[in-house]
């Protein structure tokens, strides 16, 4: 009887010390729920959430201060691959932060632009070129649609545009569900 | 790649002498003959040329020329950019008249940017003169370099440019397989061009063989080319050649497919997402075999292709010899025109073509074939009905998938389990939708689930970047704000600590007053040149005086 709990026993603090051994040294870094949440955010950085860009209210969401309907640009697909993420319950958009709509890109009018820098300071993701007197340019790849440079110009040179449909980003349509009464996919 | 290569088992050479199936295909109806029969011949040289920028896989190329230069027949006109991309050249002699937008062969129907050129019906080369190159003393990058300044893509379709394919050098191949097996219906380019061009052909292959260095070489051949089959074997034995064999198939579509192709002749499968020079296999079509033949002997870029021109829609099916930018317009009108009860257009086959709105757009690089269709001929498709799981379409799909379960996770739009299902193995071929007793376009849901997850794939690159760029948007703006503080600090410092630098600040003082000084001085000092004036000059000085006085006191 004593033989057999001794030898249990030592078998238990054999595997426990392998075990404890095993979970420090194959520790794995767990992706922080923030990182995650920012990963489904577009990355606008337009503040129309009311946070100062996706992260801060990525980790708003995750302190459980932001909902999770306050993204206009990332719209029904961001709000339901939150809901996802979160184990939450997606909801419609909240309307006091906007209407989601079609990325769109600005565009500066060289002719019009005088050169203030104002626009430079408010992107958030540097993708207007320019110097002090010299005429400013938007680089269109780099542009996310966030609108933040159009009100500082003074002389109200940015214009909205929306993005071209091209061979390169042309996607196929889906065929129109031309049956009646089918059942379900469940 | 090649590391990749050996995970994967290499088919060995005696597995080339016998026959595999690969899993469903279809047996179609051929509709061959109506274009097959008649030789090729020329389109002619249109008014107006539209060169594409883009008309391969990759970057579209990047245009070298402005309105008014004047080109000559296989001048460069736009550059390949990156790996991945193809050159373009003028396909006859004139003047750019614009580099603009214009439809092009695309299912969208959208434009993009193309040269166009109107042509002075020269048709002159820069360089009449030219001898042929020796290219079994040419290392393979060399015979590469050259197809990649002739502009050379995969004439079979898909149009990926040949020398990034061949990747000279970097592969291992053991067979060259020259897909001459036009699977799909109403298709004969291939065919005709065996049947008239053989020996072209044949040298073609030899100098691909070399290129990648393959020891085997076979052609593959389809069961109905009997013609082009005998051309090939008289030109071969003419040449008492050994190193390449011709090999027939079963005509079963679609046998033509690079993958089908190699399962049907070496019994091996291109592994999921892999490509065939993995298991040490390269694919080329006979069109491209006879491009190269022109880059290497006769030392001309891409300049036309072979083009089918059918259906009941045109009076003369029959296939041309295209200046590669020759309006599709232009191209019916030499099969006589549309008949009366034409309904509409496909660019390529019954099975992968598109319909197409208008016939403005250009013969590209990749287009073999125009299809101008009555009603009767092929009728609209009736209305979809429900799936009702019959299971048709996975006994016939040649990748071996389950097309109802892509039908249902693609209309769903569940992505994530549509990959799971191996979307991106669907060929795109047709064949389940052809069979399906409930017309359901299960290809279309597939091109739009492949579609959709392409974009969102591009999205997330894109956001990727913003979150960079924003982040170092932040950092800069810490980084400023921190050296600005600093030099606030530093200054501060300066003018508090009043050691050493009271005698320096003293004598700026000094030397500022100084300045002072002078300058009053020199703002004092009586006029100059006012000795020996005229009685005129006094006068005008006088003048100028009371101005100034009268300014100074309104003032």
């Amino acid at each position: 009887m004593l033989g057999a709990i001794i030898a249990l026993g030592i078998l238990a603090a054999l595997i426990g010390v392998v075990l404890g051994y095993a979970a420090i040294r194959f520790h794995v870094d767990s992706d922080p729920v923030v990182d995650q949440i920012d990963a489904l955010l577009p990355q606008t950085q337009c503040g129309q959430c009311t946070y100062a860009g996706c992260r801060p209210y990525a980790e708003a969401m995750a302190a459980g201060e932001a909902d999770i309907n306050q993204c206009p640009p990332g719209g029904e697909a961001t709000i339901q691959a939150l809901a996802d993420l979160l184990g939450m319950d997606p909801k419609p958009l909240n309307p006091e932060h906007g209407e989601h709509a079609e990325k769109t890109v600005v565009v500066i009018d060289e002719q019009v632009c005088i050169g203030c820098t104002l626009c430079i300071q408010a992107c958030p993701v540097d993708a207007i070129v320019g110097a002090a007197k010299q005429m400013h340019t938007v680089i269109r790849n780099e542009c996310t649609g966030c609108n933040l440079c159009i009100p500082p110009c003074p002389v109200e040179c940015i214009h909205v545009v929306p993005l071209k449909p091209t061979i390169g980003n042309w996607v196929w349509p889906k065929p129109a569900d031309q049956v009646s009464g089918e059942a379900q996919h469940g | 790649m090649v590391k990749s290569a050996a995970s994967f088992s290499r088919p060995s050479v005696a597995a080339f002498n016998r026959l595999h199936t690969f899993h469903g295909g279809l047996k179609l109806p051929g509709h061959r003959e109506v274009s097959a029969t008649r030789p090729i011949s020329s389109a002619g040289v249109p008014a107006v040329l539209i060169l594409p920028l883009q008309q391969h896989i990759g970057a579209p190329a990047e245009c070298l020329v402005q309105p008014g230069d004047t080109v000559y027949k296989g001048q460069l006109i736009a550059q390949q950019v990156g790996a991945i991309s193809a050159a373009v050249h003028a396909s006859s002699s004139g003047t750019v008249l614009a580099v603009e937008e214009r439809p092009v062969p695309h299912p969208s129907g959208l434009q993009a940017p193309c040269i166009i050129i109107e042509t002075d019906g020269l048709d002159r080369y820069r360089d009449n003169n030219v001898t042929p190159l020796d290219y079994s003393r040419m290392a393979p990058d060399e015979i590469c370099a050259h197809i990649r300044r002739a502009g050379i893509v995969g004439l079979g379709g898909a149009g990926f440019p040949t020398q990034a394919k061949l990747g000279c050098g970097k592969h291992d191949i053991d067979l060259l397989l020259i897909n001459a097996v036009e699977c799909e219906p109403y298709i004969s380019c291939d065919n005709r061009l065996i049947q008239e061009r053989a020996a072209e052909v044949i040298e073609g292959v030899r100098i691909l063989q070399h290129a990648v260095q393959a020891d085997n070489c076979i052609i593959a051949i389809e069961d109905g080319m009997a013609v082009a089959e005998q051309a090939l074997r008289t030109t071969l034995a003419a040449g008492n050649e050994t190193g390449i064999k011709v090999t027939r198939i079963p005509e079963i579509y679609p046998s033509g497919g690079e993958r089908q192709l190699i399962k049907v002749l070496t019994g091996h499968e291109v592994p999921s997402q892999g490509f065939p020079a993995d298991i040490g296999i390269i694919c080329q079509n006979v069109g491209t075999a006879a491009a190269v033949y022109n880059a290497i002997i006769k030392q001309q870029p891409l300049l036309s292709r072979i083009v089918t021109v059918t259906g009941d829609g045109v009076v003369q099916p029959q296939n041309f010899e295209t200046l590669i930018g020759t309006p599709v317009s232009h191209l019916v009108a030499a099969a006589g025109g549309y008949t009366q009860d034409v309904e509409r257009l496909l660019i390529g086959g019954p099975m992968m073509g598109y319909t197409v709105p208008v016939d403005n757009i250009p013969v590209t690089k990749t287009l073999n074939c125009i299809l101008a269709v009555t009603r009767e001929e092929m009728p609209a498709p009736p209305p979809a009905q429900a799936c009702i799981r019959c299971g048709k379409c996975t006994e016939v799909c040649p990748a071996d998938l389950l097309p109802q379960q892509l039908y249902w996770y693609a209309r769903s739009s569940n992505q994530d389990a549509a990959q799971d299902y191996n979307l991106f193995d669907c060929i795109e071929c047709g064949c389940c939708a052809y069979v399906c007793p409930s017309h359901i376009p299960l290809v279309q849901y597939y091109r739009h689930a492949k579609a959709e997850i392409w974009s969102s794939e591009k999205q997330t690159k894109s956001s990727d970047i913003a979150r960079q760029r924003h982040e170092a948007h932040l950092n800069r703006l810490d980084r400023i704000k921190q050296e600005r503080a600093e030099r606030m600090a530093k200054k501060k410092q300066a003018l508090s600590s009043d050691g050493g630098s009271s005698d320096k600040k003293k004598a700026a003082i000094a030397a500022a007053l100084e300045r002072v000084k002078h300058k009053k001085e020199l703002a004092d000092a009586p006029p100059k040149n006012v000795e020996n004036l005229t009685a005129e000059q006094q006068q005008l000085i006088i003048a100028v005086d009371k101005r100034r006085q009268q300014k100074n006191d309104t003032e």
